[in-house]
């Protein structure tokens, strides 16, 4: 993950950002900020990980369009990033091992 | 010491970019800024600068050539007319709201149809909103002088927009006047390296120039673009002092001449300013008490310097050299209707003269007529016509 970005420049994309403190013709002025635009509020439908059956076989890892896939140094994958994952089921439709459930936002 | 040379307005241009060597140029030709491009691209082939040239295909390919350009990091120039101008529409609210300082030289032409090659200010004016800095020129020397100064306000960090130098298309641009040039190295200390602060070339810190602007976002950058033009003002202003102290010629955002006294006034762009000029001296030598007034800055519209200044007369003819088809007057005359409304300045009484379409000769009697009225307004009180065409066949 990029930690470049202060905290003035992640305010600079905020939906309440004022017109003296944005950035200048709509410029992106720093690469790599996507994770600061949370799409997870786009979901209608969410993946759930159900530890005990994961055989930590990856196949839902590179099949994720929005890398929400959490996976942690050792390799080991941790759950889901529910900032950016837009619900598409896709890992959950990869995996052998039905160690993904795949349930409607409110439950 | 300065140079004396003989240029056309367009040599004048093609000069002042020699000496400027900005890092590209796309251009179309369309006459009558043809000449533009032509003797630049000799300077290019010369060796005379190391700037990119680039042969476009159509106008609207020239400015977008000028845009990715400039947000790559480059100091870029194109010079257009016309129709030409109008091809480059789209482009130009993008230049400006990208806020990219493109220079652009604009030879004043009628913008058709009726198909016509000669000098009038729709085109210009028809970009009047579209977000560029207007600079008017009255002769190849100002042409010249604007064109210098235009790099350094619209590559100032707080403007950051686009500048249109215009002057009056064959009046000016092919009229070959007495110039005073600034040596090379001058131009170079003056206008100085363009050192963008965020560039599409910079590796160190990749941006993204042009993404997508929604409703949240969109306002709060015109409210900014707004505002770099408000400042513009002031900039220009510095830029005009600097440029005094170099040359010793003065510029303002309007020139006054023989106002101090004077009870009418017209106020008037470009190469008729020269006309007008010569009128009121005649008049002057009459004892009558004419002055003039002439806009070098459109945009931004200098609001309260204009008011204050207009509100000294008595009489005023605002000259319109392009017909906005509003059935209320010319594009010049409901900016300062509407400055010296918004100033509370009702003393003078106003008319538009709409004159020169399509390259109409203006003469002198026609601008001695323009004055004679004004002397008889002031002398009944009494306003006949606002609107008024000057030279047309009745």
């Amino acid at each position: 993950m990029n930690t470049k970005l202060s905290n003035d420049e992640i305010r600079i994309v905020t939906p309440d950002v004022k017109w003296k403190d944005i950035t200048r013709g709509g410029t992106i002025s720093e690469a790599a900020n996507a994770r600061l635009f949370k799409t997870g509020d786009w979901r209608s439908m969410k993946p759930v990980w159900l530890q005990e059956k994961c055989k930590q076989c990856l196949l839902c890892y590179p099949v994720c369009p929005d890398t929400s896939v959490l996976v942690n140094e050792e390799g080991m994958m941790t759950g889901f990033d529910y900032d950016h994952c837009k619900g598409c089921g896709v890992c959950a439709k990869v995996c052998p091992f039905k160690a993904i459930d795949f349930v409607e936002e409110s439950k | 010491m300065a140079i004396r040379e003989r240029l056309s307005g367009n040599e004048a241009i093609a000069t002042a970019m020699k000496q400027i060597n900005p890092d590209v140029v796309a251009a179309f030709p369309i006459t009558p800024s043809t000449e533009v491009p032509q003797y630049f691209s000799t300077f290019v082939a010369d060796g005379a600068v190391d700037t990119e040239f680039v042969a476009v295909e159509s106008e609207h390919s020239a400015l977008s050539a000028c845009v990715g350009a400039s947000a790559a990091g480059g100091r870029t120039m194109t010079a257009t007319s016309a129709n030409g101008l109008a091809l480059m529409w789209e482009v130009l609210y993008i230049a400006s709201s990208l806020r990219l300082p493109i220079i652009l030289a604009c030879v004043n032409r009628t913008l058709s149809g009726p198909l016509n090659i000669h000098n009038d200010h729709s085109d210009s004016m028809g970009a009047r909103d579209s977000g560029w800095i207007q600079i008017y020129s009255e002769n190849n020397q100002e042409a010249y002088d604007n064109m210098l100064m235009a790099s350094r306000i619209a590559e100032h960090p707080d403007v950051l927009l686009p500048v249109m130098v215009c002057q009056d298309g064959f009046i000016t641009s092919h009229a070959i006047e007495n110039i005073d040039l600034v040596e090379d190295s001058k131009v170079k200390d003056f206008v100085g390296e363009y050192v963008p602060d965020m560039y599409l070339l910079n590796k160190e810190n990749p941006i993204a120039v042009g993404p997508l602007d929604h409703f949240t976002h969109c306002f709060e950058h015109k409210r900014q673009q707004a505002e770099a033009m408000k400042i513009a003002k002031k900039v220009i202003l510095q830029v005009s002092e600097e440029f005094s102290r170099l040359t010793g010629r003065n510029y303002s955002l309007f020139e006054e001449y023989m106002t101090q006294d004077a009870e009418v006034v017209t106020v008037v762009l470009n190469s008729t300013a020269g006309t007008a000029k010569y009128v009121v001296d005649q008049l002057r030598a009459q004892g009558k008490k004419v002055g003039l007034i002439k806009p070098r800055v459109f945009r931004p519209f200098p609001v309260d310097e204009l008011a204050t200044a207009l509100s000294r007369f008595k009489a005023v003819a605002v000259m319109d050299k392009a017909e906005s088809f509003n059935a209320a007057g010319g594009p010049l005359y409901t900016d300062i209707t509407s400055a010296l409304y918004s100033k509370g300045v009702f003393g003078p009484k106003l008319v538009n003269y709409i004159y020169g379409l399509g390259g109409r000769d203006v003469k002198a009697d026609d601008i001695e007529f323009v004055y004679n009225q004004l002397l008889e307004i002031t002398g009944t009180g009494k306003v006949d016509s606002v609107f008024n065409y000057l030279g047309v066949r009745e």
